[in-house]
């Protein structure tokens, strides 16, 4: 039971793709100007790593070693093809704001990474968990970053209001920055900070240390 | 001519692959710690793009387009929703190709490259090249133009990156934002930095 529960909420904080792993971060941050497309994003998402992890562990024995590779992304690729059609005919708008993106899972390093990395090794019901549970710690990283720039940048969630702008007679001045692509740099660089000043044994060793002041004239 | 320049030159600035659109930055930010390893990894993304965003073009011109099995004498037959199969899949064929070939005929360059080649091919910006490539409806020569084009900008992004990188490290920056924390801010400043390009107008 320890190691289902493990497996499924261990990417979210302790083991993340995108915070730790480096895994997946291109989509991460094009979608996530509005929360509704980081949310569709997400689901998209842990639905294909879910169902490529269970079925690549189902033919893991089956599969020549030589040819993993290429077995893996047909799998991979005709999942997303699923999902693509689906979003095309039941959620137009937003499949148009995504954009290459929904295409682009195919090579999201996550499918490909917990392919190789997890179903290769393990069995189906395992894999299809590990699958949901590294989907889930890439949408709780989505949909933070999300929140932040849809709040602060439009003072919108959802679309609905939540602050007032000025421009609305309200009292919000929105940050226009927060809009930007760059800003979903700076708001991922501050959730990994957060992150690891909460989970210390993840910050990383310094390559290179600043000798401490030997006389006492230096710190003057 | 004029136009393909002015292609080529959005490609590069304006709509940069890593650093506007985001696309590659798994390996943007994995490997872009020491300036010769980036710079390896951004010759091997040049060529394969160069390659690989023509060869996509062609097929779906001809194969995969609405109509475009009319020399077949299938007027109505529609393929495009196999695009993300059959474009991965040449991407695949080829960097597998391209690996081969350097290794027999250009050792130097093979073992410069080393394993960059097969990471190439579940990189992002490959793909999505391909599929801009197809959503902006380029005909061949702008295809071209347009891979070699983002490719440049892709390497020129990453070699970027790895210079400031490599002076970073003798920096005193906090625990929690050390490695992959300050990374990311400073793609962030860069990006802001590339956008000044983005009221260019060709």
């Amino acid at each position: 039971m320890s190691d289902v529960k493990k497996v499924l909420f261990g990417p979210i904080l302790s083991n993340n793709p995108i915070a730790l792993q480096i895994l997946g971060i291109c989509s991460a941050l094009a979608v996530t100007s509005s929360l509704s497309v980081s949310l569709v994003m997400s689901i998209a998402l842990t639905l294909v790593t879910a169902f490529s992890n269970l079925f690549i562990a189902v033919i893991r024995s089956h599969i020549p070693n030589s040819i993993r590779i290429i077995v893996q992304m047909i799998i991979i690729a005709s999942l997303v093809i699923v999902v693509d059609q689906v979003l095309k005919a039941f959620a137009f708008e937003i499949s148009k704001q995504l954009s290459v993106f929904v295409g682009l899972i195919i090579t999201n390093c996550i499918v490909m990474g917990r392919a190789e990395a997890y179903a290769m090794k393990n069995g189906p019901a395992m894999s299809f968990l590990d699958g949901i549970g590294n989907g889930l710690g890439y949408s709780a990283m989505l949909i933070i970053v999300g929140f932040f720039r849809e709040l602060l940048g439009a003072g919108k969630l959802f679309g609905v209001p939540v602050l007032e702008t000025v421009q609305n007679g309200g009292w919000y001045q929105p940050n226009g920055l927060m809009l930007l692509p760059p800003s979903a740099f700076f708001v991922i660089g501050l959730v990994i900070w957060a992150l690891r000043a909460y989970k210390k044994e993840q910050v990383e060793e310094p390559e290179f240390t600043i000798a401490k002041n030997s006389r006492s004239q230096e710190a003057l | 001519m004029e136009h393909l320049i002015s292609l080529f030159i959005k490609a590069v600035f304006v709509e940069n692959m890593a650093l506007a659109f985001f696309l590659g930055m798994c390996t943007f930010l994995a490997l872009s710690k020491k300036v010769e390893t980036a710079i390896g990894l951004g010759i091997a993304v040049v060529i394969v793009l160069a390659v690989t965003v023509p060869v996509n073009n062609l097929l779906y011109q001809n194969l995969l387009a609405e109509g475009a099995l009319d020399w077949a004498g299938l007027p109505n037959v529609d393929l495009s929703f196999l695009g993300l199969l059959s474009y991965i899949g040449v991407i695949a064929a080829i960097v597998q190709i391209l690996e081969m070939t350097l290794d027999k005929y250009m050792p130097a360059l093979y073992n410069a490259l080393g394993v960059f080649l097969p990471l190439i091919t579940v990189n992002c910006a490959i793909m999505g090249a391909s599929l801009f490539m197809v959503e902006r409806d380029y005909n061949f020569s702008e295809s071209l133009v347009y891979g070699v084009g983002a490719g440049i900008g892709w390497a020129l992004a990453i070699a970027a990156l790895a210079g400031i990188r490599e002076k970073l490290k003798y920096s005193d920056v906090p625990a929690g934002l050390r490695g992959l924390g300050i990374t990311f801010i400073t793609v962030g400043l860069m990006s802001l930095g590339f956008m000044s390009f983005s009221g260019v107008q060709l």
